[in-house]
């Protein structure tokens, strides 16, 4: 049954500093385009009934080079990550991602700060950054942390950030190489992914998996073996020993090996 | 129960209602404001039958709490009046058939551009599901809005 709206307490504020404070002295959960939270608010779900609107925090939109890195705000919507020319020419595999991610209804409202938070292993966006080294900002009222994504997510939706933290960028150091993103559901819209895949190629190849364990993860050793022209045969042989999928409602653990196997085969024919 | 006043613009007319802060778009827009034209399918963003216009750009009214589009312009089917010239084009093409998906295909259409490729118009709905007109008339239904040929491959839904 559908959680009553009138037992939330939703408090909504346009500042970044409000929202800090707020999050500092009261125990709320940060909503920003609800694509997820709603999602479990309509199926009665929903386990929180304390919220922070941070929907209208403009400065937590923007996107911008600082130094050489890419700074994607947390409140960028997938439709201002595919328009944005700084994003398609520094990081076109997040562009290929955001045109997945549901159809244009939701690509306008979910944001990567959201993507992140949400914490799902099957999140179209976090291979992308885990591929990328980028690395999660986090600030509190009095203090700000760099987290590397990879060190982010410590379990199933379980990660280090504190209930007064919020996400407030995604920092995307400068990759080389090229970017390569592919994402496998039911259908090519409003899909979940089953196996979600993103890789860089280049002399020290990185490649992250969504949806084949409790977090996103790299798999170093598949990427050493890539390094060191073992060939891609045997890159395969070391993937299926690197990555224990599961069954679960979408997808077996024997199809997702073997996708992410063939996945991996592609990435590295077609970015050869 | 806490009621908060929320104003925004709803097809072209500024309005003031009361509701909690949470309440979702499409439950304000059809009890509150008695707009029954938006539907509900899923209630889960994932049929595109809610969608409405926010500021120019299709949501899911059934995941954004009302509180969002305070100060907002917020267009429905209703803002149309049964007079556009897509809404026409939906009945001469036969582009409803049950009707439940047609004000959400319409909304969502609504942000097409000028001259658009069938595949521009297929990522459009990607995110609003038919399931008895069949997309092959919606989306002649929308090229012919656009002026735009049909290719042959509109036929295959």
């Amino acid at each position: 049954m559908r959680t009553a709206v009138s037992e939330l307490d939703l408090r909504s504020t346009a500042s970044l500093d409000d929202a800090l404070r707020i999050l500092r002295d009261e125990r709320r959960t940060p909503l920003a385009g609800a694509t997820d939270l709603y999602v479990g608010l309509n199926f009665g779900t929903l386990p929180q009934r304390a919220f922070l609107d941070i929907w209208a925090v403009d400065e937590l939109r923007g996107v911008a080079e600082r130094g050489d890195a890419l700074v994607l705000g947390a409140l960028a919507t997938y439709t201002s990550l595919i328009r944005s020319p700084l994003v398609q020419r520094r990081l076109p595999m997040l562009v290929e991602a955001a045109r997945q991610v549901g159809g244009v209804q939701i690509q306008n409202r979910g944001t990567i700060g959201g993507n992140i938070a949400n914490g799902s292993p099957a999140g179209d966006s976090l291979p992308v950054f885990a591929a990328a080294d980028a690395v999660i900002v986090l600030r509190s009222a009095d203090s700000e942390r760099r987290i590397p994504i990879t060190e982010y997510y410590t379990g199933y939706r379980a990660t280090v950030m504190r209930p007064d933290e919020l996400i407030v960028a995604i920092e995307v150091p400068p990759v080389e190489g090229r970017q390569w993103f592919r994402k496998v559901g039911t259908r090519a819209a409003q899909a979940i992914s089953k196996i979600v895949v993103a890789g860089v190629r280049s002399a020290k190849p990185s490649v992250a998996y969504g949806s084949v364990a409790p977090t996103v993860v790299r798999v170093p050793r598949t990427e050493e073996a890539l390094a060191a022209g073992a060939g891609i045969d045997a890159a395969v042989s070391v993937l299926e020993t690197e990555i224990k999928p599961i069954d679960d409602i979408r997808s077996t653990a024997e199809y997702r090996l073997r996708v992410a196997t063939n996945l991996l085969r592609r990435f590295w024919a077609e970015t050869a | 129960m806490r009621y908060d006043r929320v104003k925004f613009t709803l097809n072209g007319a500024v309005r003031d209602v009361a509701a909690p802060p949470a309440a979702r778009l499409i439950d304000v827009l059809r009890e509150e404001c008695g707009l029954t034209g938006t539907k509900e399918g899923c209630g889960e963003g994932e049929c595109g039958a809610c969608t409405v216009l926010v500021d120019g750009e299709p949501v899911c009214s059934c995941i954004v709490p009302v509180a969002q589009v305070a100060g907002a312009e917020v267009t429905t089917i209703e803002g149309l009046n049964g007079e556009h010239p897509l809404q026409k084009l939906f009945m001469d093409e036969v582009g409803a058939q049950c009707g439940i998906c047609t004000p959400g295909m319409i909304m969502a259409a609504l942000s097409l551009g000028p001259a658009p490729s069938l595949d521009d118009v297929r990522t459009a709905l990607a995110g609003n599901l038919c399931r008895c007109t069949g997309y092959s008339a919606i989306y002649r239904a929308v090229m012919k809005w656009r002026g735009m040929p049909i290719p042959e491959t509109a036929g295959a839904t």
